[in-house]
């Protein structure tokens, strides 16, 4: 899943600083799971910018309101009349979400209330860690199920780098060694001999390196839209 | 020495020529300034010169930005000094990576030695983008197939004069997985490494244990391995050294032989005991290079005085590692293309 | 702003705390008007959205009294009220509420004098504090924030 916290508060005042009247959009679905932006998340958001304007003197009309994705227009079109009453609309969407609203709603200013942070999954309650970088030629097949290039903090395909201690990467916080994972579990798969050939020069142009990435499947295209 | 390549010399630098001849060779570090100043790099290659065969260039050692590999050994090779060149995988993309090599070779430079590199956030721009286009191995496969293929990374031909480097790689014999290092070392030399240079190396005995696997692999029969040996300062170097450094294993005693060292000195003698410490640093360099001189295999030293090269000389010299040979001169040779 | 329209609102735990509140007055123990009380099953129950609006609504101070810590009914509810206060406290500081305007109390249901003192030190707590800035929007949010020594940079108010 997709994996963000919020911005800090005063960074957020900043954001809506102009506006006396602010609709918080929250979403259903990522940032609900990883607490960052769903409908607690944004109603507390609210309450907290509506008590802090007051006490500063320029109470502002906060009201929230969360929707399933805010990456699909259906749910994004549903709300078209509360975008419509607001001077600044405050997405807590990722990044896409973000950018979902200000491109059906251009004459809305949207501002982004998360800093969307990775792919990655809930390793234990209240703990999230990176998995995957997106790099659109995956490779897991090789390595056991775990990902170099999302992992290694050098994305080496020939890993370990000499900087491997204990299992631990050479920049320390906890993070493991990635390839001493993928040793061990290949190891115990028997398998170490995947780790003999050498995994030539990636190729990058899949990954975000190649430009902005697209995918379209014609056979799911509806046909009002392939006329264009 | 065991026979390596059949077909000739790969570059005919002086590093190789001596390795090739079964001399035990001697590599020193040059680290380059944090600044623009090439007298920095003048002064250093007179300190080293006569007490090495080829000195090693630093790339943005730790992350910290320095004066380039390149740049210095260009400075260096003027000096009548062969240069190792260090190029890591941190900084630089394919691109940048094979046009720095083409301009290298053009400016007289022979041996390169091909790294992984610290993170970027050890050092002093830790907000940087870091590229790791290539890891170390593909970094060697490329550099070896621009010589011997005379193919760009892309496959594209070199058309005219290609680069022709004598190709290093870095060890770490104490880096985990333990067991798994002869093997990615073997890796190395199947992609094109031709000498390796070792971590720094205080664990004489876990070293041995490491030469061991790489002998029963015949590993040290296809590649010249340089031990990494470096002298102490002080206590506090030593002490850092054995419990902030990723990848490093220096046992306790030789903190304890450094501490001795400045015993009985007024500690208010701050000079005397920097004396007695480097003193004292030099004294255990030199016990260890003769001690992993004995270890089969071992076919030299690279000797790193981080920002001591003044050590270098009294090091070598104890280790009656003095005068360094001269290498036989190439067949061809009358004017020698790059390092004398 | 007279101190008797101080408004507390205490949540308080049926199992325990409510117990000790109504023990407290059948026993005619006194404690302060100010304080009124709300029963929830449990004090985990007690959401951050719910505190935020008592205050919004014009809560000069916000009691949360549960279990003693171990013997909450459902376990662990106490403990994770408890959690959920601090980081209440976290997020007043960083609007421009005191810290001190939301406070946890353990009690068991047999300790109606607890629960008196409980109420009682909060009310006095609360008019020192004095009457919540929301009340007027005369006190400008830096001035109390810097007599906090609240940090610039304070996380966001997610639960």
């Amino acid at each position: 899943m997709i994996v963000a916290e919020q911005k800090p508060l005063e960074e957020i005042e900043g954001l809506i600083a102009e506006a006396r009247k602010v609709l918080v959009v929250g979403c259903g679905t990522c940032v609900t799971v990883c607490f960052a932006g769903g409908e607690k998340e944004s109603g507390i958001l609210a309450s907290c910018l509506r008590m802090a304007s007051k006490i500063d003197g320029a109470a502002k009309d906060v009201t929230h309101i969360t929707i399933q994705r805010q990456c699909e227009w259906e749910y994004i079109d549903a709300i078209a009349e509360q975008i419509g009453e607001a001077q600044v609309v405050l997405s807590l969407g990722c990044g896409v979400g973000v950018q979902a609203l200000a491109e059906r709603y251009p004459q809305a200013w949207v501002v982004p209330g998360l800093n969307t942070a990775f792919m990655g999954l809930p390793t234990e309650q209240g703990v999230w860690e990176e998995r995957c970088a997106a790099c659109g030629s995956c490779i897991l097949g090789l390595t056991g199920g775990i990902c170099p290039i999302a992992r290694c903090a050098k994305q080496l395909l020939n890993g370990p780098c000499g900087g491997s201690q204990d299992g631990e990467c050479e920049i320390g916080r906890g993070t493991p060694c990635a390839w001493q994972l993928i040793y061990d579990r290949l190891k115990a798969q028997d398998r170490l001999h995947l780790l003999l050939e050498i995994q030539p020069a990636k190729n990058w142009s899949s990954s975000r390196d190649g430009g902005p990435r697209k995918i379209t499947r014609e056979d799911l295209r509806l046909a009002a839209e392939t006329s264009e | 020495m065991g026979d390596t390549h059949n077909n000739g010399f790969h570059s005919g630098s002086r590093l190789e020529r001596l390795l090739r001849a079964g001399h035990f060779a001697v590599t020193a570090e040059l680290g380059p300034p944090q600044n623009a100043d090439g007298e920095t790099i003048r002064k250093k290659a007179q300190l080293l010169r006569g007490n090495a065969d080829a000195v090693n260039i630093t790339d943005n050692q730790t992350a910290i930005v320095r004066m380039s590999s390149i740049g210095a050994g260009t400075i260096v090779v003027q000096e009548g000094l062969e240069p190792i060149i260090q190029m890591t995988c941190r900084d630089r993309n394919r691109l940048a990576m094979q046009s720095d090599l083409l301009g290298a070779y053009a400016l007289g430079m022979r041996n390169v030695l091909c790294l992984t590199g610290d993170h970027q956030s050890f050092g002093n721009h830790p907000t940087a983008k870091n590229v790791h286009d290539l890891d170390s191995l593909q970094l060697v496969q490329m550099v070896a197939g621009m010589r011997d293929q005379r193919q760009f990374q892309c496959g594209d031909e070199i058309k005219g004069v290609e680069p022709r480097f004598f190709v290093g790689a870095a060890a770490n014999p104490f880096g985990d997985p333990f067991e798994w290092r002869p093997l990615r070392l073997a890796k190395k030399v199947k992609a094109g490494a031709s000498f390796i240079q070792t971590q720094l190396i205080y664990n004489v005995p876990r070293f041995a244990e490491f030469m061991e696997k790489v002998r029963e692999l015949g590993v040290h029969k296809q590649v010249y391995i340089l031990a990494g040996i470096g002298p102490l300062k002080s206590p506090g170097m030593a002490k850092y050294m054995r419990d902030e450094v990723p990848g490093l294993d220096l046992p306790t005693e030789f903190v304890d032989r450094m501490t001795l060292a400045a015993e009985g000195i007024d500690k208010e003698d701050k000079k005397a005991r920097a004396a007695a410490w480097r003193q004292e640093g030099i004294k255990i360099a030199v016990e260890l290079i003769q001690q992993v001189r004995q270890i089969e295999g071992v076919a030299g030293v690279h000797v790193m005085a981080i920002e001591w090269e003044e050590a270098v000389r009294p090091i070598v010299e104890g280790a009656g590692l003095l005068p360094r040979p001269e290498p036989a001169p190439l067949p061809s040779e009358s004017a020698a293309p790059g390092a004398t | 702003m007279s101190e008797g329209a101080l408004q507390i609102v205490a949540f308080c735990c049926h199992y325990c705390a409510y117990a000790a509140a109504d023990l407290a007055g059948v026993l005619r123990l006194h404690y302060p008007a100010e304080a009124k009380i709300v029963e929830i099953p449990c004090t985990g129950r007690l959401d951050m959205l719910e505190v935020l609006h008592a205050f919004e609504g014009g809560a000069d101070g916000v009691m949360v009294a549960g279990c003693l810590e171990g013997d909450c009914h459902f376990r662990t509810g106490n403990l994770n009220a408890r959690r959920r206060v601090e980081r209440t406290q976290a997020v007043l500081a960083s609007i421009g509420l005191e810290a001190g305007r939301i406070q946890m109390f353990n009690m068991s249901s047999a300790m109606g004098k607890r629960f008196a003192e409980a109420a009682q030190s909060m009310t006095e707590e609360i008019r020192a504090l004095g009457p919540s800035p929301l009340r007027s929007a005369v006190d400008g949010r830096a001035e109390i924030l810097s007599e906090q020594g609240v940090a610039e940079n304070a996380q966001g108010p997610a639960t």
